[in-house]
């Protein structure tokens, strides 16, 4: 490790890694500094990716891949089950193996990667401006200079308000998160179960994510705002109870998954936020690595030109960039969010009713929204702006 | 940002219990007083930043974190990393 880097990427997640990636092929000096001794573990993640997003980045592998599935089942309050008609495939993930290749694609760009390495502090200038990191690496204190820092840090992020970006998150959009990997159960290999409803997980969703024949990740996300009567565990544990009792438990973890819009900063002082971090998750489904990504891609983009062309100004060209492609699509996936969590329990089972009598070419799930519409008329206007893009 | 400034009025009243956690982050984001501290496997509240909100103890996903309205001054706790050494 060198005293001094061009950028420094906090956090070796997949958000991490790809702004290590491209701002090391972008001809960057890069340093990556990952909290946890291993790179992927612990895995806080129910795993799912849409093929179409993941090949953007890397080769789907079977050595990283669990499962490939090709069906949806949304399951209404009352049990009513809908299978929408998908056209494209996707895949459950090994994130403790996929986290490791993509960390790999960045260090074959050439960036330097230290783990058990906690960033506790920036270094700053006169101006406020980040020009380092300070770390505690394998309990030895030390001060890194950087020209960029990128904030990776999760949805445990500090980097961002070191740097004056308030990142807190509000408990409404907060996802509480509680999963277990089960093994010796009947799941099929093929579908993701999305289960709805006040009783299951008020606010949110419980899923059932198969990874092989008889193993699968179930978890669940409820708000914060509902997790105040009864924790995420307390859903889950009943629903395993009920539904699948006596299983073996592979993992057992937390997790927490911010379903919010974009931060409003994320570009300040020297400091570039992505993926969790930076609040880039998909607020309806929850899904953050692709778009972490697909955020790290522009970060680390961004990041080596302004390196390149010496004009650190041109940082301010990342949130432009973040807006443009994914931010403003966030935000209309924000206000569905809203919509369909105003539903009640009535009203989903309703929808289910009425997807079920859609011909099957146009159960959908552009199909079935259109259906819910018409129980929300004011999100209209906000799924005409994603079809119309 | 890490410098401790101010004298807290209340007493700390939020615990998180040594042991119980999965060190998730889920608390650290909804936190906003930046009073929170985890590292791999420690976690701690950064007693002088921390205003009782509970935010945190709602946001746990395993009920790790409590809330003691006779404060948490006699309950065992980490030490936040920059006050360490």
């Amino acid at each position: 490790m060198k005293d001094g880097y061009d950028v420094i990427v906090v956090g070796a997640g997949p958000a991490g890694s790809t702004a290590a990636r491209y701002a090391a092929a972008g001809g960057a000096s890069v340093l990556m500094l990952e909290k946890d001794r291993d790179v992927g573990y612990p895995v806080r993640c129910g795993e799912a990716v849409s093929h179409d997003g993941l090949v953007q980045f890397i080769e789907p592998d079977k050595k990283f891949i669990g499962s490939t599935v090709t069906r949806f089942r949304l399951v209404a309050p009352n049990g009513t089950e809908v299978i929408p008609r998908l056209d494209g495939a996707g895949y459950v993930l090994e994130r403790r193996i996929f986290d490791y290749e993509v960390a790999k694609l960045a260090a074959e760009e050439g960036a330097e990667v230290v783990t058990k390495a906690y960033a506790y502090d920036l270094v700053k200038d006169a101006e406020g401006n980040a020009v380092g990191v300070r770390a505690l690496i394998k309990d030895r204190k030390v001060d890194i200079r950087s020209r960029v820092v990128v904030g990776a840090d999760g949805v445990e992020s500090r980097v961002g308000k070191w740097a004056g970006i308030d990142t807190t998150c509000h408990i409404r959009d907060m996802e509480s998160c509680a999963q277990m990997t089960l093994s010796g159960i009947e799941v099929e290999e093929d579908v993701l179960d999305f289960y709805f409803g006040d009783a299951v997980a008020p606010g949110g969703y419980l899923w059932i994510f198969p990874k092989g024949k008889n193993t699968a990740n179930v978890g669940l996300g409820i708000s914060v705002e509902c997790a105040k009567k009864k924790s995420a565990i307390r859903y889950l544990q009943e629903f395993i109870e009920r539904r699948f009792p006596g299983a073996a438990v592979l993992t057992h973890i937390a997790g927490g998954v911010p379903c919010a819009k974009t931060c409003d900063t994320i570009v300040k002082n020297r400091v570039l936020l992505v993926g969790d971090a930076a609040h880039q998750v998909n607020p309806t489904s929850g899904g953050g690595i692709i778009s972490g990504m697909i955020g790290g891609m522009i970060a680390g983009q961004v990041a080596a030109e302004a390196v390149r062309s010496n004009d650190l100004r041109r940082l301010g060209e990342y949130q432009k960039r973040w807006q443009k492609r994914l931010g403003w699509r966030h935000e209309v996936f924000y206000n569905i969010k809203e919509g369909i969590s105003s539903f009640s329990d009535e009203t989903l089972n309703g929808i289910a009713a009425s997807a079920l009598k859609l011909p099957e070419a146009k159960r959908t799930l552009g199909g079935i929204f259109r259906t819910a519409l018409w129980n929300q008329p004011s999100m209209l206007l906000d799924v005409a702006k994603v079809f119309v893009s | 940002m890490n410098e401790v400034t101010t004298e807290r009025k209340t007493p700390l009243m939020i615990h998180i219990v040594p042991g119980k956690c999965d060190f998730c982050g889920c608390c650290v984001g909804v936190c906003p007083e930046d009073a929170i501290e985890l590292m791999e496997s420690k976690i701690s509240i950064i007693d002088e930043r921390c205003t009782n909100c509970r935010k945190c103890v709602w946001a746990c996903p395993w009920e790790v974190i409590e809330f003691h309205r006779e404060g948490v001054a006699d309950l065992p706790r980490d030490i936040p990393m920059y006050l360490n050494t």
